[in-house]
């Protein structure tokens, strides 16, 4: 939790087109996923990776992060879109068809290379599996641990149900398991889980239950297609004033157990110990992303001193 | 760098451009643009920048922009140069 960063919303931007790209400063999303893989025609890859390499030499002053989306390892083009693209200093790479965990690893060894060359602190780029097939799932929990560059696992629903031969529905239910198995491997590894795009950009209340949905299970972001879609997903993400205040009060009360020499302590009738000061501890801090509280609570009001 | 074949670079999307190059015995560019009363002197200049910074001392280079901002100027010239001079 040292090391929390908010992301609730990762937004894709064509990585072929000016007129998306020069409003990555303005949208606010809280990270960008410049693509060059399926936004890009295959006559056009040489030109978009030094399109976006160009832009992220211009865009010096960052408000969010930016990850790029580099076309698949074992592609004619993965290893060229990182030569082109890493000295622009992207914040990391979303790495399709993570399949197997060797897959993270050689992209690992790639980027330690980089670093060295440019002679920037090993592990600056960090790294974003896509989990987006039969084998993936079934090898999530290595992946999540394959790179301590990994900051999160996120879902693909629409190859993954490519790849399982079947059709994506609004409902989801052909997702579940397959969601819930990249969170068992996320939480176990103490990593976030970002959820899959939801495709139909007219369809907000879709969206809405579908985000309330990946919230409900555990994920703490979702990957988006379109800049509309960006309030309704930070809207569900969002605690509500009832879990701020209930969580300020569990601090207090954990606080105040501390002062007493216990680490529990009973609040309305129902107890308060570590598990419960951690989630009110994670409620805050994304309400203070939120703007919902004024201070960012610190690692001994959650822990205690030593 | 050489232009060595007949290539194209870029859309004509509103905020890009495209580049049209062409093996020719001297040096000429022209430029058309929709905003090109406002910035047809700064368009020129980074599209001279480029050419020199690419060594490009022959060849006939046609720019249609649609507003582009510099880095995607300098984006799409790069990739038409780089395309241009492939075997």
């Amino acid at each position: 939790m040292g090391n929390f960063m908010l992301r609730r919303s990762l937004l894709y931007v064509p990585g072929n087109m000016p007129s998306m790209l020069q409003n990555i400063p303005i949208f606010n999303c809280d990270a960008v996923i410049i693509d060059l893989e399926d936004a890009v025609p295959l006559s056009e890859k040489d030109a978009a990776r030094h399109l976006v390499k160009h832009f992220l030499m211009n865009y010096t002053e960052r408000n969010k992060e930016l990850l790029v989306r580099i076309n698949p390892l074992d592609s004619k083009w993965g290893y060229e879109d990182l030569k082109v693209v890493l000295p622009a200093l992207p914040d990391g790479i979303r790495l399709p068809k993570a399949d197997t965990p060797e897959i993270v690893e050689r992209l690992d060894t790639l980027l330690t290379e980089f670093e060295e060359e440019l002679d920037l602190e090993i592990g600056r780029f960090r790294v974003l599996p896509s989990l987006e097939s039969a084998l993936a799932i079934i090898n999530a929990v290595g992946i999540a641990n394959s790179s301590q560059r990994i900051f999160a696992l996120a879902f693909g629903a629409e190859d993954y149900t490519a790849s399982m031969e079947i059709e994506r529905t609004k409902g989801g239910e052909e997702l579940f398991n397959a969601r819930t198995r990249v969170l068992w491997a996320a939480k176990a590894a103490g990593i976030q889980a970002i959820d899959t795009i939801f495709a139909d950009v007219n369809d907000m209340e879709g969206l809405k239950a579908e985000t309330e949905l990946a919230k409900r299970l555990g994920y703490t972001g979702k990957c988006l297609v379109n800049p509309r879609q960006i309030e309704v997903v930070h809207d569900v993400f969002a605690p509500k004033k009832e879990e701020v205040d209930y969580a300020l009060q569990v601090i207090e009360a954990i606080q105040r157990a501390r002062l007493l020499g216990t680490g529990v302590i009973s609040l309305k009738g129902k107890m308060v110990d570590a598990p419960v000061v951690k989630r009110a501890a994670r409620v805050l801090r994304t309400a203070y992303a939120h703007g919902m509280v004024d201070t960012l609570i610190d690692e001994e009001a959650i822990h205690g001193a030593q | 760098m050489k232009i060595a074949r007949k290539v194209q670079a870029g859309t004509m999307q509103s905020s890009d451009l495209m580049v049209f190059l062409e093996p020719a015995e001297t040096l000429t560019v022209t430029i058309d643009s929709t905003v090109l009363k406002q910035f047809g002197e700064l368009i020129r200049a980074k599209v001279d920048e480029v050419l020199r910074r690419h060594h490009v001392e022959s060849g006939e280079v046609r720019i249609t922009d649609r507003g582009a901002l510099d880095y995607a100027i300098e984006a799409r010239l790069e990739t038409a140069l780089f395309r241009a001079a492939e075997e």
